[in-house]
């Protein structure tokens, strides 16, 4: 009954969908307010529509429903019910559901929050977002069902892959959906100002916060999933730029540059068309991921079990969305009037650069991960685009990016002198070189590393130097300047935060370009000298877990003959999935990972047994995660301040007075 | 409202500049449509690794013969001067595909094809026990209990099967189990025409 | 066969040998360095589980008989650059250096092998590509058909100088929003502003 309840919500979702899609837009055009005041309404009833049904499916799972077919494939009643709840987006189907109810979800809250949105921009909004959801909730009624049932059901389900039965695969998705469908808001926005042929200051402030959030949740969602094939694929590796990684990056480094531009917009109403432009790519790029996983093009470790059929309903859905938008935009952009001009050196000169840089970072990306699967269909040779290529490729257009993200935020709108800015910014490059020539002085002739530190000093102390000169460090007393940096407009202390965020994270990938590692064969009781410590193997048990049969291994780490730590890296056989699968053991610290990994267990020569263990030694490698935790975190301090969420006139007078005592 | 003075010195190029996207997106999309149809109809696989091998002939080698099998040892120089194509496989004891493929190459012995052999990774007790249960269509057999000479044929997997022409060269290669269909559409013809000259 | 195995002398110089055959200017170029890592016999058993836990699990399948690794840190630090740049062919996105298939282990055994003659990267490279074809190389051959791959950092940045440009040119020449006076045009206006004084 409650799965019948849900797809009867779905369907009932697509016609309210459907209704979103036309009345509005209808009302827009003809400047109807009560066809253009529906769209809020529509909106939100499709949101509790389409909540039920998610509910349902949910609710399908923890029961262990296996009458329905997408429990019996993707759940088993052995599960951990928090995995079964996960489980319910670990599947293609199940993820879909996620994907609307999300777009849902951020459709209601344009409705919601955009109260003080002109009607017809609401309208056009609501209108775009509807289309989306039709599209979306199309493919799902039509090839993708998770109601569908089964009857007789069979006595238990096939339980799901074990690799996802573990709560950072588990947080990665959704994290990584609102991600992408919030790029669909700032799509529907720019595709709603197409259509208006208008872009101006307020949709830059419409634009920005939705943006920002968005961003925010994307930069947690790839974060949490390179943490995750860190810690469980083993290898100790955290980035090999396979086709669906770079299929989330893509969407982020437009999205970092559209973040960016919405400034500009918002604040001197310049780089219109390349703002746009950004939001219609962000939202294309975040698509393009979703058929490049679900499709089965692409040859990857990641890919959802793949189906050509369902691949040409998203490209037939990816054709009219973004073949749609980029004809509006090739009709509409011209017309728009570019209103704030700037000198090359500015802070709009600056942000030029920054989109410039990122915008191709993401062409070699693009290139990079398409260009395989293209050759292949021309040429039919098949040739590899890995890590050493993608490194090469993006390092020199990361470095100036790097460089002028210390100096960006400091210039001056409109017009501004390089010079005095770079003064400012003395002790920031001493730091930087400092940091290169500590390091090749302590850690060898790791020359990327080395570059690695640099880059992140500069960044961290180039994200200090900012709030200190604007607090007016060294033009008034200390406590002045201190008084002033709290009450700094909070967007300010975001940025400075998000930057030096990603110095961080660079810290941490520079640390782990140090990294080592031990592949040893040990009897119990033996022991090992490896990075400083002495590890020794106490001895390899047998270990029952809830779904799962282990052997684990105990490894006491000692440092001058004194316990430091003890680690138990296991290897775990699933019956259901006749998987195995290695739990690597790993201990945190501030100053990196010590990581181990039980390998084969086997007699030796003389008989012995001995277990094979791969020992790391990570440097700073829990950095690199924590550093984007903080962007996120900048990211939500800009969003905390009000300025930039509410276009209330009233915010001019607290700016002034913000700005007078700065 | 402000009005814009359309366009600047060269206003078709300006239009080229924002055709771009749209252009760029068609082009993309109508690839993406192609590779759908490739991949359902077989000819586009983006998991198939193409043999380096192919137009060439075979590296040197020499392996040694499985001793209870009472075939003859298998080596490059064995490629020359055949009378027509010989079909290698690539085979072990203990990979399931290989025992679903057996029958196939039973079928080819059968037909008068010489059936050439390599043992890939085994023991010998294995290796004869598979052929004793499943039969033996090999006129020779070699033994690569390292895995070196696989490698040095370009062998990522087992079973795979190679066609060769009477001059020696390799003319087609497949990595996985025969499969009725591929008889039948591949290797049945292959094997027409090489015969033929 | 089995003697090829052994880490004894005479297996050291069966493995010789064989790389000797396939890389004739090697032998009497390089000095012969004294050999590393013992091989311990494999069982077919072995094999048996690592098939399996290749056919279930490729990414993730045990590490085992990977204790081989060259004495010589220098060696072992060439050894790894270069399988870094080979792909392992039964994992979807691997080096041979990250992944515990069979297959990787071989092509890691046989790197390390020809490194410790003395090959150079490129040379063992090569021989890997030879037998494997463009699909091995992580890093993608610079070819007439990987040009556009190559030359897209280039390019895309220079489309986008060129786009900037045209539109700081078009922005100048259509004179939308505030403007920048130029020259004569600050005279004039000095003139009215002084005429209407006057």
């Amino acid at each position: 009954m409650i799965p019948e309840l849900g797809h009867f919500a779905l369907i009932l979702a697509a016609m309210l969908a459907i209704a979103q899609s036309i009345l509005p837009l209808w009302g827009a055009q003809r400047g109807d307010t009560r066809l253009m005041g529906s769209a809020a309404p529509l909106a939100v009833a499709g949101f509790i529509a389409i909540t039920i049904s998610f509910a349902a499916l949910i609710w399908a799972y923890v029961t262990n429903d296996m009458t329905v077919v997408n429990v019996v494939a993707n759940s088993h009643s052995a599960k951990p019910m928090l995995f079964k709840v996960t489980g319910v987006w670990g599947n293609h189907e199940g993820s879909l559901i996620l994907w609307v109810a999300v777009l849902a979800g951020c459709s209601a809250a344009v409705a919601a929050f955009g109260a003080a949105l002109p009607s017809a921009l609401q309208a056009r909004v609501q209108a775009v977002m509807g289309m989306i959801l039709l599209g979306f909730l199309a493919f799902i009624i039509f090839t993708s069902n998770p109601f569908e049932r089964i009857w007789p059901p069979p006595p238990d389900g096939q339980g799901l892959n074990p690799l996802l039965q573990d709560i950072g695969l588990a947080i990665h998705p959704p994290l990584l959906y609102v991600g992408y469908v919030g790029y669909a808001v700032t799509f529907a926005f720019a595709v709603a100002a197409l259509i208006e042929g208008r872009v101006d200051a307020a949709w830059g402030r419409w634009v920005r916060p939705w943006s920002l959030a968005a961003w925010a949740f994307l930069t947690m969602g790839i974060s949490i999933g390179s943490w995750w094939a860190y810690y469980e694929l083993g290898w100790g590796g955290y980035w090999f730029w396979d086709p669906v990684e770079n299929a989330s990056l893509l969407p982020w480094l437009a999205g970092t540059a559209l973040l960016h531009s919405a400034i500009v917009v918002e604040k001197r109403e310049a780089l219109k068309i390349w703002t746009v432009l950004l939001a219609l790519m962000a939202f294309t790029l975040s698509l393009l991921g979703a058929f490049l996983v679900r499709s089965g093009v692409l040859n990857s470790v990641h890919s959802f079990a793949s189906d050509p059929a369902r691949g040409l309903f998203i490209l037939g859905l990816l054709g009219i969305y973004v073949t749609g938008a980029f004809a509006l935009f090739a009709w509409r952009a011209p017309s728009m009037a570019p209103a704030g001009v700037f000198a090359p050196i500015s802070r709009e000169g600056g942000i030029v650069l920054n989109n410039l840089l990122l915008c191709s970072i993401t062409a070699v990306v693009l290139v990079g991960t398409l260009y395989p699967l293209f050759l292949d269909l021309l040429t039919g040779q098949m040739i590899s685009v890995g890590p050493p290529f993608f490194n090469a490729a993006t390092a020199p257009l990361a470095l100036p990016l790097v460089m002028g993200m210390a100096v960006g935020p400091m210039l001056a709108w409109k017009r501004a002198n390089l010079w005095p800015v770079l003064q400012r910014l003395w002790w920031v490059a001493c730091m930087a070189l400092l940091a290169f020539i500590l390091t090749l002085t302590f850690a060898g002739w790791h020359v990327l590393s080395a570059l690695g530190f640099a880059c992140a000093f500069w960044l961290i102390c180039g994200a200090a130097a900012d709030i200190a000169d604007r607090a007016g460090v060294g033009r008034t007393s200390l406590r002045n300047a201190l008084n002033r940096a709290r009450h700094l407009p909070r967007a300010a202390w975001g940025a400075a935060i998000a930057h030096a965020g990603m110095g961080v994270t660079i810290l941490g990938v520079a640390g782990m370009g140090l990294a080592v590692e031990k592949l040893v064969a040990v009897p119990p009781g033996g022991s090992t000298q490896f990075a400083g410590y002495e590890w020794r193997l106490e001895g390899v048990r047998d270990f029952i877990g809830p779904n799962f049969t282990a052997r684990k291994a105990t490894i006491t780490v000692l440092r001058d003959g004194r316990v430091v730590h003890v680690m138990e890296p296991s290897k775990r056989y699933f019956p259901t999935g006749r998987m195995t699968t290695t739990e690597a053991s790993i201990r945190t610290s501030v100053a990196g990972d010590l990581y181990a990994v039980l390998g084969e267990e086997r007699a030796n020569e003389a008989g012995v047994n001995e277990a094979v263990l791969r020992l790391h030694n990570n440097p700073l490698a829990p950095w690199i995660w924590i550093g984007a935790g903080i962007m996120a975190l900048g990211a939500a301090f800009s969003l905390s301040d009000r300025r930039i969420r509410i276009a209330a006139p009233a915010r001019r007078r607290k700016d002034a007075e913000a700005e007078a005592s700065a | 409202m402000s009005e814009v003075a359309k366009a600047g010195p060269k206003p078709s190029r300006r239009k080229l500049l924002v055709y771009a996207p749209l252009g760029v997106a068609a082009a993309a999309g109508l690839g993406f449509w192609a590779m759908l149809r490739g991949l359902q109809d077989g000819s586009f696989n983006p998991r198939g690794v193409p043999s380096a091998l192919l137009g060439k002939p075979p590296p040197d080698f020499a392996l040694p013969a499985l001793e209870s099998s009472g075939l003859p040892a298998l080596a490059s120089t064995d490629f020359r001067g055949m009378p027509g194509p010989v079909v290698v496989n690539f085979w072990a004891s203990w990979c399931p595909p290989c025992i679903i493929e057996h029958p196939h190459l039973m079928a080819l012995q059968r037909q008068g094809v010489p059936v050439w052999g390599v043992n890939y990774k085994d023991r010998a007790r294995d290796a004869q026990a598979f052929l004793t249960r499943h039969g033996n269509p090999y006129a020779r057999l070699g033994v690569d209990k390292p895995g070196r000479v696989a490698i040095d044929w370009g062998v990522y997997g087992v079973p795979e099967t190679y066609i060769l022409d009477r001059n020696g060269i390799i003319r087609w290669r497949f990595a996985g189990a025969i499969t009725p269909e591929l008889m039948a559409q591949d290797i049945q013809p292959l094997i027409r025409r090489l015969s033929a000259r | 066969m089995k003697i090829f195995l052994m880490p004894s002398d005479a297996g050291r110089a069966h493995r010789r040998a064989w790389l000797r055959r396939v890389f004739p200017s090697l032998g009497h170029k390089f000095r012969l360095a004294a050999p590393a890592a013992l091989r311990p016999d494999l069982g077919g058993g072995f094999w048996l589980l690592a098939l399996l836990l290749l056919l279930s699990a490729p990414a993730f399948a045990q590490i085992g008989d990977t204790t081989y690794r060259l004495r010589d840190p220098e060696q072992e630090t060439r050894a790894r650059e270069i399988g870094k740049e080979l792909r392992c062919l039964v994992c979807q996105n691997q080096s041979i250096e990250d992944s515990d298939a069979p297959l990787a282990r071989d092509l890691r055994r046989i790197v390390r092998e020809q490194v410790e003659l003395g090959a150079s990267n490129e040379l063992v490279i090569r021989f890997v590509h030879e037998r494997y074809g463009d699909f091995v190389l992580l890093r993608p051959p610079f070819r007439w058909s990987t040009l556009l791959l190559w030359a897209t950092p280039a390019l895309a940045l220079l489309g986008g100088i060129f786009a900037i440009w045209r539109s700081r040119r078009q922005a100048n020449t259509t004179g939308i929003g505030p403007l920048e006076l130029t020259e004569a045009e600050r005279k004039r206006l000095a003139i009215l502003q002084g005429d209407q004084k006057a």
